[in-house]
């Protein structure tokens, strides 16, 4: 369609970052990425429509029969904005089942708001291919990733960090006209909770700003308790319709059993190095706090500083995850005073969080937005993340493969990049492909942010950060320039990879914390799609 | 496979290597040798869009190189790295009767000097031989040794493939500061191995099951024929592995049987096996035949290094395993999994009182010679030359250990 490339060419801009970016998404107009901190917007915050109690049934009973009678009572129409949460993760049936009784309904043109769309939801293309889905602004994998950047979506996608949804719906860029919340366990006025019933998930932060800010508000749940919902992480205060289901998900996928430390010596010795980093840096200290994920190499790196904080005697003042019975250990034996939990991975985590009073929900406004007065990310003292490539000037990009193929959400990811001391540990290579280039496919992550990139051949450290090269000085520490571990990897693979060429036509944009536009994610020819597992 | 000239290969359609979700790292090979002129390559590969190109520039290079000129090539490939690709692709060519009295050798690194006959011979990793996935961290966390496997790890169908994998690895792939061994097969199949793996001249080669002196000789031998023709003039060690009742009642006779040798191991699976015996965690039923290896290898003038500990879960096992060998005299072990390299270390270390008491008589000793005293004394005892001399040795190694710096307690 040349006209429509015509179009996007002549509403491209390039950011402060470099990149290309289109100015207007999805009908909106976009500011593109001005640098870290810069993007200052005035005005108020948004607001939902003002309620009368008394329009509300006195006896709080607020149930309707099915969803299809709740998403008809909030008046659902043509070209709305629908909401789902992941706290179900891969287990959520919530979502499909909002979608498909919209589609019972005969909506048409939705925009899709999940905070982040798992492999299960691959039903939202059939959705889309129906009309009943216009675009999906939230993170896709898999099927639903390689349809976006197939071009195939009727709008763009759009990928928010988690604290970036909440600016987004904060300072009006997104209004939710119908959020649709999976509740563990509820009562019929509308307080819930995550941390009990058959289908315990933990931590409902994700839902809490559409129940603030969205116009309508439905829970459904599977465990209907009589009022009141101790504790409610969900305010019923805030809540139109209540609807009782057989089952909102799969137990089995909601939480993993003990998710197992890595076996490979390789990803290993990663985790050990990012410990010992932490110690030889003087971040391991009494009283420090550090966030990580649930990845493989981020478990073994707990343990393996765990035992460090043993042996030195030290005791954290917080921890904040992805919480995994790892965290949990952590505070029963006394390493850490509190866990801050933004999102409960496996059953010890689940059955803590629902016990232990310094094992704490937290949601993406404590955690994360970019709006609040501060947030919690920039007082962590390390963060360890992943990433799916970083490049020489420490940029990092965790959404896509090297072919620019959708692979992850952003997660939390961009906003724990506010931590002290940033981390990212990596393998030097996946399956013949270096992780350090000259430039990454994606933008995700500035290189400002970004301290020190761990792999198994070597600790380089952002030249910004002459203190951390200083304080691991004379540690036996492998430190070593960025470009000195690319060349050594790059050899090893038989020289550098070919960049697959990146198609002209925008599919997705990814924000930056604030709301402006950090990257273009271009459309991938069918023929280019390759697999690399990772 | 080296073919002998005189004989024409059958051609015939032929395959090597591994492919598949779970497969890292390698690719599988499959040619069809053809009537008509031309090569024919299909390629699948995990990595296409970023390796495509190189990998079947690569295949045309190999294949060029080992005047295949009618053959339909099919590579699946796991993201294998190039010394890898050439390897499986050489040795599926010489398996279908093609390329025979030619190699192909991947691009060579700049290769650590030869290593030093008494060094430090702690940890040594095994490395299956049949895996390339294996071998490129291989050197990562710092064993003294790596040793590519070519025997029990690898099937006998494979041994063909793993030899050639095992020959690029020694040319392509950086093993850092460690001792670059081989494990060869027995005899005979292990002179064949010797013919791919010398050229590219390991630092050392271990014997496997090793009952009498003339095989030691027989190697020792060929491994000098290899170098002559070869124009190489760097040591290659040997390594002895006593596995049976016989090889440890030969033991003195076998570590004396050529002066490469440099040190004497012993496999204590395949021991227990002869004897009729079950291997037990403390090891009772082996300590005659480890007593007498350290024995015979000291009298030797080479160093005694332990079997390796089985069971990779057990670090503290492991660890207890590691000093109760150091007490009997050994110098080093094998491991299995690289998370027992930095146990065995520590296992082999001297401890801290043993440092002490070692430094203050090697100061004594310095005191003496200083004022020309013959006789080296410790406030009231005196202290005999052995006693001198294992105090010496002791602190040289600590400090080639890290343990001491060079001067002093670290």
């Amino acid at each position: 369609m040349p006209t429509q490339e015509i179009e996007y060419k002549l509403q491209l801009e390039e950011n402060a970052a470099g990149r290309l970016v289109p100015t207007v998404v999805n009908g909106r107009v976009q500011t593109p990425y001005l640098g870290v901190g810069q993007y200052k917007p005035a005005g108020r915050k948004a607001a939902p429509p003002i309620r009368t109690a008394a329009d509300y049934p006195e006896n709080g009973d607020k149930r309707v029969p099915d969803l299809e009678t709740a998403l008809r009572c909030c008046g659902l129409r043509d070209g709305m904005v629908i909401s789902n949460h992941h706290h179900l993760r891969d287990g959520d049936s919530v979502a499909l089942m909002a979608l498909q009784a919209a589609a019972r309904l005969g909506v048409k043109d939705l925009m899709w708001f999940p905070s982040a769309s798992f492999p299960s939801q691959v039903g939202a293309i059939e959705l889309m291919e129906n009309g009943t889905i216009h675009h999906v602004e939230g993170s896709m994998n898999g099927p639903l990733g390689d349809y976006c950047t197939q071009g195939k979506m009727r709008g763009m996608g759009v990928l928010r960090s988690h604290g970036g949804r909440w600016q987004a719906v904060q300072d009006g860029e997104v209004h939710i006209d119908v959020a649709v919340i999976a509740a563990p366990t509820a009562d019929a006025f509308g307080n819930a909770d995550g941390s009990h019933g058959k289908s315990a998930c933990g931590s409902l932060g994700f839902a809490l700003a559409d129940s603030i800010y969205a116009d309508h508000v439905v829970v459904v749940t599977d465990n209907l308790v009589p009022f009141p919902c101790v504790p409610w992480q969900i305010q019923g205060n805030n809540v139109d319709y209540v609807v009782q289901v057989e089952s909102i998900g799969d137990p089995a996928k909601i939480v993993s059993g003990t998710t197992q430390i890595t076996r490979s010596p390789d990803r290993l010795l990663i985790a050990e190095y990012v410990a010992k980093f932490m110690r030889a840096a003087g971040i391991m200290r009494e009283g420090f706090s550090f966030q990580a994920g649930s990845g493989g190499i981020a478990l073994a790196f707990v343990d393996y500083l765990k035992r460090m904080m043993k042996e030195a005697g030290i005791k954290a003042r917080f921890v904040r995850g992805g919480s995994t019975k790892y965290l949990v250990e952590l505070l029963q034996e006394g390493l850490t005073d509190y866990i801050l939990d933004g999102q409960t991975f496996d059953l010890d985590a689940v059955k803590s969080i629902a016990s232990d009073a310094h094992h704490i929900a937290t949601s993406p406004f404590t955690s994360y937005n970019y709006h609040g007065k501060g947030n919690f990310a920039s007082m962590v003292d390390a963060v360890v993340l992943g990433a799916t490539e970083v490049d020489v000037n420490f940029n990092g990009n965790v959404v896509t493969h090297s072919d620019g193929r959708l692979l992850h959400g952003i997660g939390g990811w961009q906003n724990c990049l506010a931590a002290g001391c940033t981390i990212l540990a990596v393998p030097s290579f996946r399956d013949r492909i270096p992780v350090i280039v000259d430039q990454v496919t994606t933008l995700t992550g500035p290189g400002e942010l970004i301290d020190v990139v761990v792999t198994e051949r070597g600790i380089a450290i952002n030249p910004r950060r002459q203190d951390l090269t200083d304080a691991v000085k004379g540690s036996g520490l492998p430190i070593r320039p960025i470009h000195d571990i690319k060349t050594e990897v790059e050899r090893i693979c038989g020289g550098k990879p070919a960049r697959p060429k990146p198609g002209d036509r925008p599919v997705a944009i990814v924000k930056w914390v604030d709301g402006t536009v950090l990257d273009t994610i271009w459309k991938v020819s069918n023929s280019t799609l390759a697999n690399p597992a990772l | 496979m080296m073919s002998t000239a005189s004989i024409r290969p059958r051609l015939q359609p032929a395959e090597v290597g591994n492919w598949g979700p779970d497969t890292r790292s390698d690719l599988h090979v499959r040619i069809e040798p053809r009537e008509r002129d031309g090569i024919e390559i299909a390629l699948e590969s995990r990595v296409e869009p970023y390796y495509g190109e190189s990998i079947l520039t690569e295949a045309r290079q190999v294949l060029e190189q080992l005047h295949v000129q009618r053959a339909y090539v099919a590579i699946h490939d796991e993201g294998a790295l190039p010394f890898a690709i050439s390897a499986r692709l050489e040795a599926a060519v010489k398996r279908a009767g093609l390329g025979s009295g030619y190699r192909v050798l991947p691009e060579k690194i700049v290769v650590p000097p030869a290593s030093a006959r008494d060094r430090m011979r702690r940890s040594r990793l095994y490395i299956p031989g049949n895996e390339p996935k294996y071998f490129i961290n291989a050197g990562l966390r710092n064993p003294d040794g790596i040793i590519l496997d070519l025997e029990d790890s690898v099937h006998p169908h494979e041994k063909d493939a793993a030899r050639l994998l095992v020959r690029n690895a020694l040319r392509a792939v950086d093993f850092g500061t460690c001792e670059r061994m081989v494990r060869i097969n027995q005899l005979p199949l292990g002179l064949a191995d010797l013919e791919e793996i010398v050229p590219e001249f390991p630092d050392l080669v271990l014997l496997p099951k090793t009952e009498r002196p003339e095989q030691v000789m027989q190697v020792a031998d060929r491994i000098e024929q290899i170098k002559g023709r070869h124009g190489i003039d760097r040591s290659i060690w040997l390594m002895p592995i006593l596995e049976s009742a016989l090889g440890i009642e030969n033991a003195y006779a076998i570590a004396t049987a050529s002066p490469d040798i440099v040190a004497m191991t012993i496999g204590l699976e395949d021991y227990t096996a002869d004897l009729g015996v079950v291997k037990t965690a403390k090891g009772d039923e082996t300590l005659f035949a480890r007593q007498r290896l350290v024995n015979a290898a000291r009298a030797a003038g080479i160093q005694p290094i332990d079997s390796v500990y089985g069971d990779v879960a057990d670090l503290e096992g492991l660890r207890q395993w590691g000093m109760n060998s150091r007490a009997m005299g050994f110098e080093g072990m094998g491991c299995i999994h690289p998370l027992q390299i930095a146990v065995i270390h520590e296992a082999f270390a001297p401890t801290a009182t043993e440092i002490e008491k070692a430094l203050k008589i090697v100061a004594a000793f310095d005191e003496a010679q200083q004022k020309s005293l013959s006789v080296v004394s410790l406030g009231s005892k005196m202290i005999d030359p052995p006693v001198v001399q294992r105090a010496l040795k002791l602190v040289s190694r600590a400090r080639a250990m890290g343990i001491l710096q060079q001067s002093g307690m670290s």
